[in-house]
């Protein structure tokens, strides 16, 4: 029978169906961080289990981790409650024998950019993480997903999911993204279409055209948001990118193992005739630039929008969800995005931390500068390797010149746990992937864009097209 | 984990669609490496007026009188009545406990999302999809005092003091779990000698995912 991609993986790691309809999914990688884990390895030294399997396990702190102040590792913590945090995974990590890219590691990161850097992100692994972006790692043709922490402590105790499958759902965009117009900009305009639930019960697979262009980092930004449509878990399918990406990388496979494991990773794609439950068309080439005007992602306009005005919505859930959003947001309907004025902006994040966000927003920057009536510009860099990598182009200094703070790995403002967050009442562009309120600090509106988006918009002080410039 | 078999309580509404994560425990709180101690910010934002942090008790901070869940008639209600895509967002268990710790059991709501709905059954919280006209019908009567009994064996909402009954659908086995109270990784090394033969099975057959 004809098998999607979703199913192939499925497959290869179902270790059997219980009588009640359940299955065990193998995981082959679960990625670990200071704040979900903590919890999982209490619950398993009161129990007196070991990990199943030591070598399955890798971790980094990112969420609460200083931007500032690095060298100094655990001295640069002033908040005493994120440092014992922070400890504790360090604490556990070597109590359990697990490997860890600790603070002052330069391979130390967002544990969705350090996975896939060091190859050891591979096509047709299941990978768990406690932290809903998981997602992220499904541009490998990766089953990843973020679970919760007592989910953490089953996989480290038993190397398995409970779970039930899944449904597919097929995200088909052909044509061709216009030029200025991302990868972001086009899960966002998925997301305004899908709505926040639309995908939930279902695994994504994009697939089309558009998609086969894109970077393997385009694809990490794709899927890193199929969970703010619902579904746990986005795909794309193996080709020449994928290999290409992962060969040389630390982890990766050598010698006589690459060649067989990418005879194998070649298999990863879904067979021509395979069903979908659910299937969207989109095209690429109708995708504009896209700024969230609300409090939940699906709330997104094109940047040569208006923000709507909720009286139109036929939906009264939805004009409800509006008006709340507008008022929190402080925000009049019908004002044009572009009209939206900016106190910070935030390049940085699980979705859009890469080198080539870096690139891109420095490319827009180009001899610009940060506009006066913004209080500050942070680019935060999603790991040690990048920051470094960025430096070694010239793209720290471009940012520097421009106003901009040149930070350390994290997740940083993404959601505030560590200093870097947004003022009361204070707008926001951001490259992050949520806009929820207080996310990025206790009454902070964030808008979310590109990084393209965002760096034009660090210059004119509000948002602007990013078609326009060049 | 604490088992569920009959709850009965008031229930408190909260009226509003794609309440999230972040919503029902802000980050701030998050940084904590234990379980419990989340109760008193559950919906911190919406709860109080002044930015909380970690180790303030409510009575140092500011009610929002307007929040429902700060209105009289709803303390100490054990059922949460809430809208579509319930516990969207962040996959923080933090939620969960948070929830629980201030005195909800069951959620009902239209929807749930994924991983919020998974991290209820690990906690003994239990999330209720009813259909989305039932929900409205107990939202029209929550201010007059809805008080419920949630029987899961039955798999029943039965509104007190009237004759309505609402079926509602669980997975057998979630159900199982949740009226026994069963540990979760015990079920699952019973069948040890299972995954070990996989295991070996996959060794072979992808020998690069295994780095030892």
């Amino acid at each position: 029978m004809a098998q999607t991609l979703y199913d192939k993986i499925w497959q290869a790691h179902d270790v059997g169906q219980r009588a009640d309809g359940n299955s065990l999914l193998y995981i082959d990688l679960q990625l670990l961080h200071e704040v979900t884990s903590p919890q999982a390895f209490e619950g398993l030294q009161l129990a007196e289990r070991p990990l199943w399997r030591v070598n399955a396990n890798l971790a980094t702190p990112d969420h609460n981790v200083p931007t500032t102040d690095r060298d100094k590792g655990f001295a640069g913590i002033t908040d005493e409650i994120a440092l014992a945090q922070v400890v504790t995974l360090d604490d556990n990590c070597k109590k359990f024998g697990v490997q860890q890219f600790e603070i002052n590691d330069p391979r130390q990161g967002i544990v969705h950019v350090v996975g896939p850097e060091q190859g050891a992100t591979l096509p047709g692994m299941t990978i768990v993480c406690g932290d809903s972006h998981t997602s992220t790692h499904g541009a490998f043709a990766a089953l990843a997903q973020g679970i919760g922490t007592s989910e953490v402590e089953h996989v480290m105790a038993t190397q398995c999911l409970v779970q039930n499958k899944a449904k597919n759902f097929a995200i088909n965009v052909s044509g061709s993204l216009a030029p200025g117009v991302t990868a972001k900009d086009l899960v966002l305009a998925i997301i305004g279409r899908l709505g926040t639930a639309g995908a939930t019960g279902h695994t994504i697979e994009y697939r089309g055209a558009a998609i086969r262009e894109l970077s393997m980092e385009a694809r990490m930004t794709l899927c890193n948001m199929a969970i703010e449509a619902g579904a746990r878990a986005g795909l794309v399918a193996v080709d020449d990118t994928t290999i290409d990406y992962i060969a040389g990388r630390p982890f990766a496979p050598k010698g006589e193992q690459w060649d067989q494991a990418v005879a194998y990773w070649r298999t990863l794609v879904s067979d021509d005739d395979a069903e979908f439950d659910q299937i969207l068309d989109i095209d690429a080439s109708q995708v504009a630039p896209q700024v969230t005007w609300g409090t939940s992602p699906e709330m997104v306009s094109g940047v040569d929008q208006q923000v709507p005005d909720p009286q139109s919505m036929s939906d009264s859930v939805q004009a409800e969800s509006a008006r709340l959003a507008l008022d929190y947001m402080g925000l009049q309907p019908h004002q044009p995005i572009t009209d939206i004025k900016l106190d910070r902006i935030f390049i940085g994040s699980c979705t859009n931390a890469r080198i080539e966000d870096l690139r891109a927003a420095a490319a827009v920057i180009g001899n610009g500068h940060v506009a006066n009536n913004i209080k500050q510009a942070l680019v935060v860099p999603g790991s040690g390797l990048v920051k470094a990598q960025a430096e070694k182009e010239g793209l720290a200094q471009v940012f520097i010149d421009a106003g901009f703070e040149w930070r350390a790995a994290g997740c940083s403002m993404c959601l505030g746990m560590n200093p870097d967050q947004l003022g009361n009442g204070e707008h926001c562009a951001s490259t992050s992937n949520r806009n929820f309120e207080g996310r990025q600090g206790y009454g902070g509106r964030t808008h979310l864009v590109s990084p393209a988006m965002a760096a034009a918009a660090a210059v004119a002080g509000h948002f602007v097209d990013v078609r326009e410039i060049s | 984990m604490q088992a569920f078999t009959v709850l009965e309580g008031f229930a408190a509404p909260l009226d509003r669609a794609n309440v999230d994560t972040d919503q029902i425990i802000p980050k701030q709180y998050l940084k904590s490496i234990k379980r419990t101690g989340f109760g008193d910010y559950l919906f911190d934002a919406w709860r109080f007026t002044d930015p909380g942090k970690i180790g303030m008790t409510p009575n140092e901070r500011s009610l929002n009188r307007e929040f429902t869940l700060n209105q009289p008639q709803y303390q100490g209600a054990s059922v949460l009545l809430a809208r579509d895509n319930f516990g969207c967002g962040s996959s923080r268990e933090h939620a969960v406990w948070a929830l629980q710790e201030y005195g909800f059991r069951a959620v009902i709501a239209p929807s749930f999302a994924d991983i919020f709905f998974g991290n209820c059954f690990k906690n003994g919280v239990l999330p209720i999809a009813l259909e989305t006209e039932i929900v409205d019908q107990l939202f029209a009567q929550v201010a007059e005092g809805l008080q419920l009994r949630v029987d899961l064996a039955a798999q029943t909402v039965t509104v007190l003091g009237a004759d309505s009954v609402f079926a509602f659908a669980v997975d057998p086995a979630l159900k199982q779990k949740m009226l026994s109270g069963m540990d979760d990784i015990d079920m699952t090394l019973a069948e040890r000698t299972l995954i070990e033969t996989f295991e070996s099975q996959h060794r072979q057959r992808q020998p690069w995912l295994f780095r030892d």
